[in-house]
């Protein structure tokens, strides 16, 4: 029996996640949603769902006293990242007044700002919340059997700037060009939310629970 | 391209049946929950809305259970709305797989009550539902009050001072509702969607008066709309979400196909 962990570390709606990856799982798989580092670090596969601020993010992983397990899985395990389960993957976000990560990647997460506009000059709101195309930058294992530029659904207000050209494996734009999905190894990390992506997110959550964690 | 303007259904649940109030008065059985999601999630519908009608709070569980069921089978975003009073309500609903809960009289009798939730689970997931009747006289400019009691009672908060306060205030999302309109088939209150619209960075979600295609296409060609909303145009069969989005694209709107 393979288990596939979705760690809780009490930020956001780990419910959708769980749910969505329940529906996809083999039967010789199993869905655990734990804050437990042995659990986490016994795993097979592991899912780092978020939402909320990052300042909130980082302080309650390390209240869960999980700073440690999540860098040492995301070496050596299939990790899939989600929304600010990416975002703090990276060095560092611009929010709450400048937040430290993880610093497993190059990169900085930045505010789209008060004054975002469209191609047209119409003013965009904030937070970018709906469904936007992910154009694939490069194949991986995890777009498998998902068309390029489909679209999944997206509700956050800071967005992934990495010089680092080779960890990019999706796009997205509104209002500038963003990175919505960066792959390394073991790790695949996305902005959007495929819970919450009809079948273009199942089709990533069930490519996810078969992949070996080569890219 | 870019992001797609949103399509809802909302459903009305009293009791764990999903029912269609016009007016909040004559209400119509409209069928199960599941299948319904079911039905609105294949034909494309971008999130789905459930809006708790049950009068008596011993009923209130039913509708945990009835997002719980919805939640295990339908993979798009889920708001649910109606009687959520207190972070313990958020809290139950989020842990029944919500997505987004909506919070509507609570906000207007406690608004700090909208910066408490939003603090503690994140604006993405409260959305501030706001009840609004035009109460300016034909020759003066336009104004609009914020109403509770299903339009009933007035309250003399000015609509566009209110949704500016809820977006400081950390709420992710604006549902604007049209007293004068709802139930009526005439179409959203576009004058008022706009003015709310232009009055917020954050989205909104237009609602209250749809008859036909065009008025989806004018909430968000003239009212500047992020979403609309509908109700009894989806329950009854009128328009299907897939002929919505197809008028909304001859229309030039981006829909998500």
């Amino acid at each position: 029996m393979q288990t596939i962990a979705v760690i809780d570390y009490g930020m956001g709606n780990l419910r959708s996640v769980t749910k969505a990856l329940e529906h996809v799982v083999s039967n010789n798989q199993r869905v655990i949603l734990t804050s437990a580092q042995k659990e986490v670090a016994a795993a097979d596969k592991v899912v780092f769902p978020g939402q909320g601020a990052a300042r909130d993010c980082m302080r309650a992983i390390d209240d869960y006293e999980l700073r440690d397990t999540i860098i040492n899985v995301a070496r050596n395990k299939p990790f899939l990242g989600i929304c600010m389960g990416m975002q703090v993957l990276v060095h560092a976000s611009e929010e709450n007044g400048g937040t430290d990560c993880l610093s497993l990647f190059p990169g900085e997460v930045k505010y789209f700002g008060d004054h975002l506009v469209n191609t047209k000059g119409e003013k965009l709101k904030v937070p970018h919340m709906g469904w936007n195309q992910v154009q694939q930058t490069r194949p991986h294992p995890l777009w498998r059997g998902i068309k390029d530029n489909s679209r999944f659904y997206f509700v956050h207000s800071y967005y992934l700037e990495t010089e680092t050209a080779d960890l990019e494996t999706g796009h997205c734009h509104y209002g500038k060009s963003f990175t919505c999905a960066i792959a390394k190894d073991n790790v695949f990390a996305m902005q959007c939310h495929p819970e919450k992506s009809a079948d273009a997110g199942l089709q990533l959550l069930t490519n996810f629970v078969q992949w070996d964690g080569q890219s | 391209m870019g992001l797609a303007k949103r399509i809802i259904p909302c459903l009305d649940v009293d009791n764990g049946r999903v029912v269609k109030g016009v007016k909040f008065v004559e209400i119509r059985d409209a069928g199960d929950p599941v299948e319904n999601a079911r039905r609105y999630n294949l034909e494309g519908a971008d999130e789905l809305t459930f809006l708790d009608i049950t009068a008596s709070s011993d009923n209130r569980d039913t509708m945990v259970h009835v997002v719980e069921d919805v939640a295990s089978e339908v993979f798009i975003p889920l708001t649910v709305g109606g009687g959520i009073r207190e972070i313990a309500d958020v809290r139950k609903m989020l842990n029944a797989g919500a997505d987004k809960v909506g919070i509507n009289t609570a906000a207007v009798f406690n608004p700090d009550f909208v910066k408490q939730a939003a603090d503690k689970f994140g604006s993405q997931c409260i959305v501030v539902a706001v009840d609004a009747k035009r109460v300016s006289q034909p020759e003066e400019p336009n104004r609009w009050e914020i109403f509770t009691h299903g339009g009933r009672k007035r309250t003399g908060i000015d609509a566009l001072e209110w949704v500016q306060r809820m977006d400081e205030y950390g709420a992710g999302e604006i549902l604007l509702t049209s007293m004068d309109r709802d139930g009526t088939k005439q179409g959203f209150d576009n004058e008022l969607t706009r003015a709310v619209s232009e009055a917020v960075k954050i989205p909104v979600i237009a609602s209250g008066g749809v008859g036909t295609l065009q008025h989806m296409a004018d909430g968000v060609l003239e009212g500047k709309a992020d979403a609309v909303l509908a109700a009894s145009i989806f329950h009854f069969g009128e328009y299907r979400i897939s002929e919505v989005k197809a008028h909304m694209k001859s229309c030039g709107i981006e829909v998500r196909e």
